[in-house]
């Protein structure tokens, strides 16, 4: 089938499942005139782990741990998510402290996937020192949240009713000292990257996506915000502590690379404010819940919560018959809905562009599979 | 005893003189000399590269092995040798052979004639800089030839690129190279040193000196014009497919190519050897270092340009403002003289 498409001047190139720039088994498959691109195919389903299914076979606490695979790079931010989405099933009340704690932790969470996308971002793009200076700072958080979650990659810190353990004093002097630091940086990086013209020229007006399309393809997260729709969940659909927080959701107007790359680059700010102020109004009290069952058992009927992951939109569905395993856990994570825009903004564009743009969306393929 | 070795070793060589003449004793002497030059300049690049891109990334780069890891690329290189040359099934299997030893050996020619010191030099032929310019044309061949033979998508795609920046890359360094032609009068490399007394070229030609580096990075394909071997959009480019030595041959023919185009810009626009206090041959060496390092900091600093911008800066910017320097130039000097 594939042959009789082909025509003398055309020809099938598969980037990925094995290739540097496809950060992990994303595997394109592309229709190509020398380099332009005629068609695109993303084809998944390399890292496939039936994340869903071993929901439907496990307890709710049981399945805590997987939440933070699915994301290997907003691990703490499914946690949250997850833990969010039950404890709203069961009713169950979270102390003050713990809301604040985890707001917390879920943002240092962001700004380390947003930090490691932008040096994955330039080394796709052929600069290979950013992506060292962004590692360089990831790795401070990495070990702040090490100090109190015990891991630095996948998390399973939160907890029904709260968190593992309460906040301790390196975290906090940790964190003090680490905001300014990566303030300064980003300074850094706005006069060394942002304003670079080969930089620009490489990302500006490529990969252009209108608000419309957008919609239609059901992009969220920083990919839409780029397109100049304010629409951010922790806004838009308020849950935690967030609605007594000053924020501002940073938002674009073309569409483009740039813009994808500037909104990540405005957010990583917006989460430092939000650091910065719950921890200046952190509450004492207890860090979790009392009275929290062993066995978690929703009333039956089904429960959906939203939450705005790193990458977007994560929407967390389950049925439970009010049993101590869920009948249907399903997820809906963003990338797997950002990624299939390739399909309609690749073709005509060139073999350098399609790096740039899979880049600029931000997918992470573990959590496309699940 | 000594003195009766040093007797005999000079009734040798003169027997060798009288037998085949001074001047093809000294090409083989040069030559074996190049060859050793050659491989301690490329492991001696490679270490400065690994230390340079190290502290330009917050990191410290090679120091186990050696002193500050000077012998890392020795270990390397070891490993390299030690490993499988992998001739995949459907290439052509002749050129594929043939293509890293292509690229590497009219390298060699051009160190032939370049002046390292007022005295060290091979040979000083009246078209030395032709010679130089017309051998590495043929690294573009040899590319063509490994991206082809390999049968592979991104070693094609890879060296397409490289015929298409190659063709375009050279044609700026030749014009701008001509202006320091038109104004030394000479050919010849020595010649061109020579006319720089007193003032360095670049002072006179400093467009032409800066089109020449831009076009010199391009042509050896760094980085931000390293699109052949794309790491991040072709994998590795045409030398995907080549695997131990035959990778190695690739590698150590690009930093003998850096190696030469500086010292080529280093003869063109800064006074060549000519330099206070220390002799000739530091002078040059330490010039052509200078450069080397730009041109790796330029790599660890900038990302990579797209193909077509690539071209397009080629051919609507470079070429036309190369041509106008050469114009100048030579209306100038006809009016001077």
């Amino acid at each position: 089938m594939l042959r009789k498409t082909l025509t003398e001047d055309s020809f099938y190139l598969n980037l990925g499942p094995q290739h540097p720039s496809t950060h992990g088994v994303l595997h394109l498959l592309l229709k190509l005139d020398g380099e332009r691109i005629l068609e695109c195919k993303p084809l998944v389903g390399y890292s496939h782990r039936a994340h869903e299914h071993m929901g439907q076979n496990r307890t709710y606490l049981q399945f805590l741990p997987n939440t933070s695979r699915m994301d290997y790079l907003g691990g703490l931010c499914y946690n949250h998510a997850y833990c969010l989405a039950v404890e709203k099933a069961c009713g169950i009340e979270v102390p003050e402290r713990a809301r604040y704690i985890r707001t917390v932790c879920a943002e240092l969470n962001r700004i380390s996937s947003h930090l490691l996308w932008f040096g994955a971002y330039l080394m796709d793009l052929g600069a290979f020192t950013p992506f060292l200076y962004a590692f360089d700072d990831r790795e401070d958080i990495l070990a702040i949240l090490g100090e109190v979650t015990g891991s630095r990659l996948t998390y399973s810190y939160c907890r029904f009713g709260g968190v593992n353990r309460d906040l301790n004093q390196n975290f906090l002097d940790g964190t003090k000292a680490f905001i300014p630091k990566l303030r300064k940086r980003l300074k850094d990086y706005r006069t060394l990257v942002t304003k670079n013209i080969i930089f620009l020229n490489r990302t500006k007006g490529i990969g252009t996506v209108s608000a419309e399309l957008a919609r239609d393809w059901a992009l969220t997260g920083p990919n839409l915000r780029a397109c100049g729709v304010a629409y951010d969940l922790r806004r838009a659909e308020p849950y935690s502590i967030y609605p007594e927080l000053e924020f501002e959701i940073p938002t674009a107007t073309a569409g483009d690379c740039y813009d994808r790359y500037w909104v990540r680059m405005a957010e990583m700010e917006q989460s430092l404010r939000i650091v910065e102020q719950a921890l200046g109004r952190l509450p004492e009290g207890p860090v979790k819940a009392a009275g929290v069952p062993q066995w978690i058992q929703p009333p039956a009927g089904d429960y959906h919560f939203s939450y705005e992951s790193p990458r977007g939109h994560l929407g967390i569905y389950f049925v439970s018959d009010g049993g101590r395993v869920p009948l249907r856990m399903k997820w809906r994570t963003p990338s797997f809905s950002n990624l299939s825009i390739l399909s309609e903004i690749l073709p005509g564009t060139l073999v350098a562009d399609t790096i740039a743009i899979l880049g600029s969306i931000d997918v992470v393929i573990p959590e496309i599979d699940r | 005893m000594s003195d009766g070795i040093l007797v005999d070793l000079r009734v040798i060589w003169e027997a060798l003189v009288r037998f085949f003449g001074l001047e093809a004793l000294v090409l083989v002497i040069g030559l074996v000399v190049i060859l050793a030059w050659v491989q301690v300049n490329a492991l001696f690049l490679v270490w400065l590269e690994r230390k340079v891109a190290g502290h330009i990334q917050l990191r410290i780069g090679p120091k186990e092995v050696g002193p500050f890891g000077v012998l890392q690329t020795i270990v390397d290189g070891i490993k390299l040798l030690g490993k499988e040359l992998i001739t995949p099934q459907p290439v052509s299997w002749l050129l594929f052979i043939l293509s890293p030893i292509m690229v590497f050996t009219p390298v060699l020619v051009a160190f032939v004639v370049l002046p390292f010191g007022p005295h060290l030099i091979i040979r000083d032929i009246n078209v030395g800089l032709m010679l130089i310019f017309a051998f590495g044309g043929i690294n573009v061949l040899s590319i063509l030839m490994g991206g082809w033979a390999s049968n592979n998508k991104y070693a094609l795609l890879g060296a397409i690129r490289s015929v298409a920046q190659n063709v375009a890359y050279e044609i700026p360094l030749l014009l701008s190279a001509m202006s320091v032609v038109v104004m030394s009068g000479t050919l010849s490399m020595q010649g061109i040193v020579e006319a720089q007394e007193g003032v360095w070229f670049i002072f006179y030609q400093p467009v032409a000196g800066l089109l020449y580096l831009i076009g010199a990075t391009a042509e050896t394909n760094r980085a931000p014009f390293d699109i052949p071997e794309a790491e991040s959009e072709l994998v590795a480019g045409f030398h995907t497919e080549y695997s131990g030595m035959r990778f190695g041959l690739f590698f150590l023919a690009e930093y003998t190519n850096m190696f030469i185009v500086a010292a080529v810009a280093t003869t063109l626009f800064f006074g060549g050897w000519r330099g206070p206090f220390l002799p000739g041959p530091w002078w040059f060496l330490i010039k052509v270092y200078i450069l080397i390092f730009g041109v790796m900091w330029v790599r660890w600093t900038f990302p990579r340009l797209r193909f077509d911008q690539l071209m397009n800066f080629a051919w609507k910017y470079m070429i036309p403002i190369a041509l106008l320097n050469l114009l100048v130039t030579a209306l100038v000097m006809k009016l001077v003289r």
